[in-house]
C-alpha cells in the first residue's frame, strides 16, 4: 500500500529525514518508535504534505501512485490521514460543518454528491460513540477551547468519519490521561479492516499495549536503526533508545 | 459651482445660523489633506476634486421590489430614503409604540427634539465633512424614544441610492434620541441600486441618555463607485450602554468615523465593526471612545478582510480624562490580507491620562493561517474552499456579537454570499 523508499527531507536549511526506507501493506500496523527530534513526526507531517517541509530525495508510493505528485487534499481524498501531534483551532468553523465538508469532499472527489445533512447527522452521532464523545461538541468550533484529551479524540472522530485507508497518528497518545487512551485506542482498533494500514508513531510503548502493533520501527537521527515485531517496543521501554542509537 | 455659491439659508433661524457657521467654517478650511493627522492613510482628494451636484429634489426610480435586498429579512418600521429625499411610499412605520417618534427630517426641522439636539452633537465646525452636511443637509431621519420605552422591533433607516444620483451629492441627517431608561435598536444601511458615482456625506448624532440602551447597526454598501464619508457622534449619559455594528463593503473610497463620550458613570460602549474590500477599494474607520466619567467600561473589536488591491484603515482611539478612574478599555483589529498587493494600516491608540485604570489594545495585520489550512487540506477540502471557511471564520468571530438575529443572519448570509458564493449554508459554529 505503502513504500517508502531512500526518503529525504529537510526544514529550513536542515535536514530531518536522511534516508528512511519502509513498506506498509494491508491490514498492517506499524510503529515508529524513537527520541526526540528523531523525524518521527517530519515524517508523519510529510506523508501528509505539510508545506513546511521540503522532500529533498526518495520516492513515497501510495497504491502505486507517486505521492509526492499529490496535493494535500488529493491525499485525503485516496484515504491518506494523518492525526495530528497538535490539533489546529479553528474559531468559526464549527466540528459539524468541518466533519461534512470533508466527508463531502472525499465522496466528490470519488464522483459521489453531497450527503443530506440530517442523514450525515445520524452517521456522525453513531461514529460519536466509538470515541465516547458528547455531540455537543459538534456545535462547537474546530478544537478551539478543547482540552488536549478532547483534540486527540476528536482526531480519531475525524479518523473514524472519514474512514481512511492509511492513517498516521502522530504521537496520538501525548496528553492523555489513560482512560483517554484506552478509549482512543479501542476507536482505532474497531476502524482496522483487512484493506486498511495505519502507522503509529510514538515515543512511549504504553500506546502500543492497546494497538499492538505488527511491526516496530526504531528511528533515530533521520533514520530508522531497526525494525523487528511488537516485542522490540518492549526492549525498548526497558532499555531506551540508548542501546540502539549506534 | 462653489459650495458658497450652492448654499442656501433654510430652516429655522437656529438652523440658519449653523449652516451659515458650518459654511464658512468649511470655506475657511477646505477638505483635509493627508497632511491633516486624521487622515494619513486615506487621502479624500478624489472626493474633493468632483464637482458634486447637490440633490435636493426628489429623485429616483427605487420600486418596493428593490428593496427586498436590503431589509435584512426584518419585518419593522422602515424609513426609506432614495437620492437623499425620504419617500413615503416605500417606508412604513405600521407598529410603532407610543412614545416614539420616527420622523422625516425634512418635514420636522422646528421640532422641539431636533432643536435641542441637532448640531448640538456633531458641531457644525467639527470638521470640513460634518460642515459640508450641517450647511447641505435637506433631510434625514428622527428617532427618538420616550423615557422607560422599550423599542422591541429595531428602526431601519434606509437611505438608497440609485443611477439618477450620478455625479450628485447627498448629505444625509440623523438623529437618535434615547430619553432616559430607554431602549432602542436602530439600524442605518446606505446602500446602492446599479453602479453609479454620487457622493454620500451622512452625519448621524446619537444621544443616549441616562440608563438608555441603544443598539445602532450601521451598514455601508455603497455601489462600487461611491465615495462615502459617514460621521456617527454619540453622547452617553450615566449608566446607559451604546453598543454598535459597522459593517461595510461598498464604495470605491469610504471613511467611517463614530466618535463617543462617555458622559457619565457606569457607563458601557461596545464597538464592532467587520470591513471587506476588494478590486482598488478603500474602506477607512475611525473611532474614538472618549472617557469621560469613571467607572465606566468600553470594548472595541474591528476586523478587515483586504483582497486584491483594496486598502483597509483603522485607526482607533481611547481616550481616558482624568476624572475617569476605574476606567475598563478593550480594543482589538484584525486584518487579514488575501493578496500580495492588499494592504492594510491599523493605528490603535490609547491616551490615557487617568492613574488607576485598566487599558488594553491591540492588532494584527497577517494572512489567513498556512498551518490551519494545510489541517482542512489534509481532511480532503481543496485549497480554495479551505481558504474561503478560513477566510469566513475570521468574520464570524465578530458578526457573532452581533445580539439582533435577524440581523446577525443577514450579515453572516451576506458575508458567506461575498466568500463563497450565493446560496452557501452557515458555516458558523452555533
Amino acid at each position: 500500500m505503502l513504500d517508502i523508499r531512500d526518503l529525504h527531507a529537510t526544514v529550513g536549511e536542515k535536514e530531518i529525514l536522511r534516508g528512511i526506507s519502509l513498506s506498509v501493506g494491508a491490514g498492517e500496523i506499524h510503529a515508529i518508535m524513537g527520541p526526540n527530534g528523531s523525524g518521527k513526526s517530519t515524517l508523519a507531517q510529510v506523508l501528509a504534505g505539510h508545506p513546511a517541509y521540503e522532500v529533498t530525495g526518495g520516492t513515497v508510493t501510495y497504491d502505486g501512485e507517486d505521492l509526492f505528485a499529490m496535493d494535500p487534499e488529493e491525499r485525503a481524498q485516496k484515504g491518506l490521514f494523518l492525526a495530528f501531534q497538535y490539533p489546529v483551532e479553528i474559531p468559526g468553523v464549527s466540528n459539524a460543518y468541518f466533519l461534512r465538508a470533508a466527508y463531502n469532499a472525499i465522496r466528490k472527489s470519488k464522483g459521489l454528491g453531497e450527503i443530506d445533512p440530517l442523514e450525515f447527522l445520524d452517521y456522525v452521532e453513531e461514529r460519536l460513540r466509538l470515541v465516547d464523545m458528547d455531540p455537543d461538541m459538534l456545535s462547537r468550533s474546530v478544537n478551539a477551547g478543547f482540552s488536549g484529551g478532547e483534540k486527540k479524540r476528536n482526531e480519531i472522530l475525524q479518523m473514524a468519519v472519514l474512514e481512511p485507508r492509511l492513517a498516521v497518528l502522530d504521537e496520538t497518545d501525548s496528553g492523555l490521561d489513560i482512560d483517554a487512551l484506552r478509549v482512543v485506542s479501542d476507536g482505532v482498533n474497531k476502524l482496522r479492516r483487512p484493506d486498511n494500514a495505519t502507522i503509529v508513531v510514538t515515543h512511549y510503548q504504553r500506546l502500543l499495549n492497546y494497538i499492538v502493533p505488527d511491526f516496530v520501527h526504531v528511528l533515530v537521527n533521520g533514520r530508522i536503526v531497526q525494525s523487528g515485531g511488537k516485542e522490540l517496543a518492549l526492549e525498548l521501554e526497558a532499555h531506551g533508545y540508548a542501546g540502539v542509537a549506534a | 459651482m462653489s459650495f458658497a455659491e450652492q448654499f442656501r439659508d433654510s430652516g429655522p433661524t437656529w438652523l440658519a445660523g449653523a449652516r451659515r457657521a458650518a459654511l464658512d467654517h468649511f470655506i475657511a478650511t477646505g477638505f483635509p489633506t493627508k497632511k491633516n493627522e486624521d487622515w494619513h492613510f486615506t487621502s479624500p482628494a478624489a472626493i474633493a476634486e468632483v464637482d458634486w451636484l447637490p440633490l435636493r429634489d426628489p429623485s429616483g426610480q427605487v420600486q418596493p421590489d428593490d428593496l427586498a435586498q436590503f431589509t435584512l429579512g426584518l419585518d419593522a418600521p422602515r424609513l426609506v430614503f432614495v437620492n437623499g429625499r425620504y419617500t413615503a411610499a416605500l417606508s412604513s412605520l405600521a407598529g410603532l409604540p407610543a412614545r416614539v417618534r420616527v420622523l422625516d427630517l425634512a418635514g420636522h426641522w422646528s421640532d422641539a427634539a431636533v432643536e435641542k439636539w441637532l448640531t448640538k452633537l456633531a458641531t457644525p465646525t467639527r470638521d470640513a465633512f460634518t460642515a459640508l452636511n450641517t450647511a447641505f443637509a435637506v433631510d434625514g431621519a428622527i428617532v427618538h424614544v420616550g423615557a422607560d420605552t422599550v423599542l422591541e422591533t429595531p428602526i431601519h433607516l434606509l437611505y438608497v441610492t440609485d443611477s439618477e444620483a450620478a455625479k450628485g451629492a447627498t448629505h444625509p441627517r440623523t438623529l437618535i434620541v434615547a430619553d432616559r431608561h430607554a431602549v432602542a435598536t436602530v439600524i442605518e444601511s446606505y446602500v446602492s441600486i446599479g453602479d453609479a458615482t454620487y457622493f454620500t456625506n451622512a452625519v448621524t448624532e446619537i444621544q443616549v441618555a441616562d440608563g438608555a440602551k441603544v443598539d445602532h447597526y450601521r451598514i455601508e454598501r455603497e455601489s462600487d463607485r461611491a465615495y462615502h464619508v459617514g460621521t456617527t457622534e454619540v453622547r452617553q449619559g450615566r449608566d446607559s450602554r451604546y453598543q454598535s455594528f459597522s459593517f461595510a463593503t461598498g464604495g470605491a473610497l469610504a471613511r467611517v468615523n463614530l466618535y463617543t463620550v462617555l458622559g457619565g458613570e457606569g457607563g458601557e460602549t461596545l464597538m464592532h465593526g467587520l470591513y471587506m474590500l476588494d478590486g482598488t477599494q478603500h474602506i477607512d474607520h475611525q473611532t474614538r471612545i472618549e472617557h469621560a466619567a469613571p467607572h465606566c467600561a468600553s470594548r472595541e473589536v474591528y476586523k478587515g478582510i483586504m483582497d486584491d488591491a483594496s486598502h483597509g484603515v483603522f485607526n482607533g482611539k481611547v481616550y481616558v480624562q482624568p476624572e475617569a478612574q476605574k476606567t475598563d478599555g478593550k480594543q482589538t483589529n484584525n486584518n487579514v490580507l488575501l493578496s500580495e498587493t492588499a494592504q492594510a494600516d491599523t493605528k490603535p491608540q490609547l491616551e490615557i491620562f487617568a492613574d488607576d485604570v485598566k487599558c488594553t489594545h491591540g492588532a494584527t495585520v497577517g494572512r489567513l493561517d498556512e498551518v490551519a489550512l494545510f489541517y482542512l487540506r489534509s481532511r480532503g477540502i481543496d485549497l480554495e474552499q479551505a481558504r474561503t471557511l478560513l477566510t469566513y471564520a475570521f468574520a464570524a468571530d465578530v458578526l457573532e456579537r452581533i445580539d439582533q438575529p435577524e440581523v446577525r443572519k443577514a450579515l453572516e448570509a451576506l458575508t458567506l454570499e461575498r466568500f463563497v458564493g450565493g446560496g452557501a449554508e452557515l458555516v458558523a459554529a452555533a
